[in-house]
């Protein structure tokens, strides 16, 4: 059994109740803080535990803290990111939807910690039902003195606001999230300034995911060090793993981080293996914005090593034969599955949703989405596969925010790593077009 | 145009919701109100005519424009009437290579209709929409506030029946 730190009480009829979280040790790490703790010894053990934002990105989340700007006389925000939108990531849902309340726990913490007074959760706006739960939960925390006015008896104020999003993708960047709070569309803000220094309305505010939030109880419970001591070099604490696809079970998982791919992959406490009679193709290790990779570099890296599901061991090697733990959206193909298709389909996905403020990434993404669609469905000719890779190139690293480089990226990996499938599409329309068709060539399959 | 023209207002319990939510944000920052107001409005009115929209704006005390360029923005909002039930179905990546593809025709053909488009009758409405979290229990839709998961051809047709009654 995997260490748990998260989902240890996750299987527990009525976890979702205040008086179940409570009897199970809930608000405990709370009491703890606000009674025994400085602000600044709760942002020491944050920083202690290494823990790395779960949001994609892993920037540590105690380093993020002590950046934030404390100018006198201004308030300062913590704001939760819960838009969770990038294909095949569905932890955080899972998270507030099983057990809010040890979110909500997380979010009084944490901004005891920063001095906040007024917190946000924005959670996209589809998950209107989570949104209900949690709100019963703000109330329930309330009813019972841990949120509100004057924290059992601390003098520290707190209110919790729970925000929904109204379907966009591109709010779930930060900076987008943050002019989306601010009730306007989201486009995203040039970075620096950060969030730290200037966020919601111009005032210092930290955002960070549900999941890094959360963590927050365990290790006021234990300890930034007992945390630090969970997982694999600066790949500390466990994360929580979406996976979708091919696989026996798919569902969110709690793996310690350093646990290796073949072993999430196969054994039955997690997916249980390709689903019966099929093999591996490929995998999305990180959510779709990550680097596709073919069955040959799941297991091992390039270099013979085992993979882990680590930070460092998903990216080894690059964009040449690495991938990314990204947001932990584990997306796993059989030979079944297109990449073409698949590719199309990401695709047109990031040019629905770029926000148009970039003109490479709006045109960029039109583009490929138009290309892509061409060769899928039979029209396409040898150069386009060249175009693709091109313009891709002309996205990265051109835009205001990375939706460009999440653009760019899925679809430089397949035609990296599936070149051969590309072609075949463009050789052999008829036969590739045929619903169902997938190209069996040379690809290695395990 | 042959709708009667009644003053637009909210009903008093989602007045009374409003206005709470305008009091969650800072003094000054009532806009921060319209995303969450314009839930509202839809479940009230069911899409969100200039009207509505007008009616918004003028309650977080902002220009119409301002309203408008939002509502166009988000996806979730529906800027045309709309029919009763509107199934929002994924048809992002994971959801496909669950199966959705299939399960999704066999859900135009049982409904006769295509993305975008509202049954005769009145009583659904298609739209395709991106991934909504939800993706390892794919094939997935949302109709209003439920996500109905993991579907199939019969649980497609015994939710349609069910929501027909
Ligand atoms: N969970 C999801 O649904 C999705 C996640 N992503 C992930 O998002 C990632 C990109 O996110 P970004 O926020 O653009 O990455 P980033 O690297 O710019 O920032 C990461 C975090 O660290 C903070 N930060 C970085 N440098 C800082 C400094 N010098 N001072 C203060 N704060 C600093 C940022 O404010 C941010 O909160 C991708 O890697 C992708 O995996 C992308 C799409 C969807
Ligand atoms: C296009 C785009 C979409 C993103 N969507 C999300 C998201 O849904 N949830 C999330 O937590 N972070 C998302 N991020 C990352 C955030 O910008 C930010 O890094 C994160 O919320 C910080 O929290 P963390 O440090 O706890 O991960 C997204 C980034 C980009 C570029
Ligand atoms: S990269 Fe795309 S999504 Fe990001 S700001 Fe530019 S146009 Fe908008
Ligand atoms: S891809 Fe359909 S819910 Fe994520």
């Amino acid at each position: 059994m995997s260490k748990k730190i998260l989902l240890e009480h996750a299987h527990i009829e009525g976890i979702e109740t205040f008086d179940t979280y409570r009897k199970n040790g809930g608000y405990e790490a709370l009491e703890k803080a606000i009674k025994t703790m400085s602000p600044e010894a709760v942002v020491e053990e944050a920083k202690k535990s290494g823990v790395r934002g779960r949001g994609g990105a892993g920037f540590p989340m105690g380093m993020k803290w002590g950046f934030l700007a404390k100018p006198e006389g201004v308030p300062r925000y913590l704001v939760c990111n819960a838009d969770e939108s990038e294909p095949g990531t569905f932890k955080d849902h899972y998270l507030m939807k099983t057990i809010p309340h040890l979110l909500i726990e997380g979010m009084i913490i944490s901004s005891f910690a920063l001095g906040a007074n007024k917190s946000f959760i924005y959670v996209r706006g589809e998950l209107m039902y989570v949104i209900n739960i949690l709100q019963q939960a703000i109330a329930e925390a309330k009813a019972n003195g841990f949120l509100g006015k004057n924290i059992l008896g601390s003098g520290y104020d707190l209110e919790l606001v729970v925000h929904p999003g109204g379907g966009a993708y591109i709010c779930g960047e930060e900076t987008a999230l943050l002019e989306s709070l601010e009730g306007k569309r989201g486009n995203p803000r040039n970075k620096p300034p950060f969030p730290a220094v200037k966020g919601l309305y111009q005032c210092p505010t930290v955002v960070n995911n549900v999941e890094s939030i959360a963590n927050m109880v365990w290790i006021i419970n234990n300890g930034g060090d007992a945390y630090a001591a969970v997982g694999v070099g600066r790949s500390t604490g466990t994360k929580l793993i979406s996976a979708s696809g091919h696989i026996k079970n798919p569902g969110v998982y709690e793996i310690e981080l350093g646990l290796s791919v073949e072993e999430f992959m196969n054994s039955d406490e997690y997916c249980g293996g390709i689903r019966d009679g099929h093999h591996l193709k490929a995998l999305v290790a990180g959510g779709s914005s990550v680097p596709i990779i073919p069955a040959n570099l799941v297991y091992k890296t390039a270099n013979g090593e085992d993979r882990l599901m680590s930070y460092e061991s998903l990216s080894d090697g690059g964009f040449a034969t690495g991938t990314m733990l990204g947001s932990g959206g584990f997306i796993v193909f059989d030979e079944t599955a297109c990449i073409v298709r698949n590719t199309w389909n990401f695709s047109r996905f990031y040019h629905h949703e770029s926000c148009g403020q970039c003109s490479p990434c709006r045109e960029g993404t039109g583009w490929m989405e138009k290309v892509l669609h061409r060769i899928e469905h039979g029209h396409g000719n040898m150069r386009d596969i060249d175009l693709l890779v091109d313009v891709a190139k002309k996205i990265e690293g051109n835009t205001i925010c990375p939706l460009g480089d999440a653009a760019a990226w899925p679809v430089a990996s397949a035609i990296r790593h599936f070149r051969d499938e590309f072609e075949w599409h463009v050789k052999y329309p008829k036969e590739a077009t045929r619903p169902g068709a997938v190209y069996m060539g040379e690809a290695e399959l395990v | 145009m042959n709708q009667v023209a009644e003053p637009i207002a909210f009903t008093p319990e989602r007045q009374k919701r409003v206005d709470q939510m305008i009091a969650n944000y800072p003094e000054g920052r009532q806009k921060s109100a319209l995303l969450p107001v314009l839930h509202v409005a839809q479940e009230q009115w069911g899409w969100l005519s200039s009207e509505v929209m007008d009616h918004v704006a003028k309650l977080l005390d902002i220009q119409p424009i301002e309203v408008y360029e939002v509502a166009t923005f988000y996806t979730m909002f529906h800027l045309d009437p709309v029919g009763k039930n509107v199934i929002e179905y994924c048809r992002t990546g994971p959801c496909c290579l669950m199966g959705a593809e299939d399960v999704y025709s066999h859900l135009k053909q049982k409904l006769g209709i295509q993305a975008g488009e509202t049954t005769p009758d009145g009583l659904f409405s298609l739209k395709e929409v991106e991934c909504l979290a939800a993706c390892g229990w794919g094939p997935v839709f949302q109709i209003r506030e439920k996500y109905y998961m993991n579907l199939t051809n019969e649980k497609v047709d015994s939710i349609i029946e069910e929501l027909s009654q």
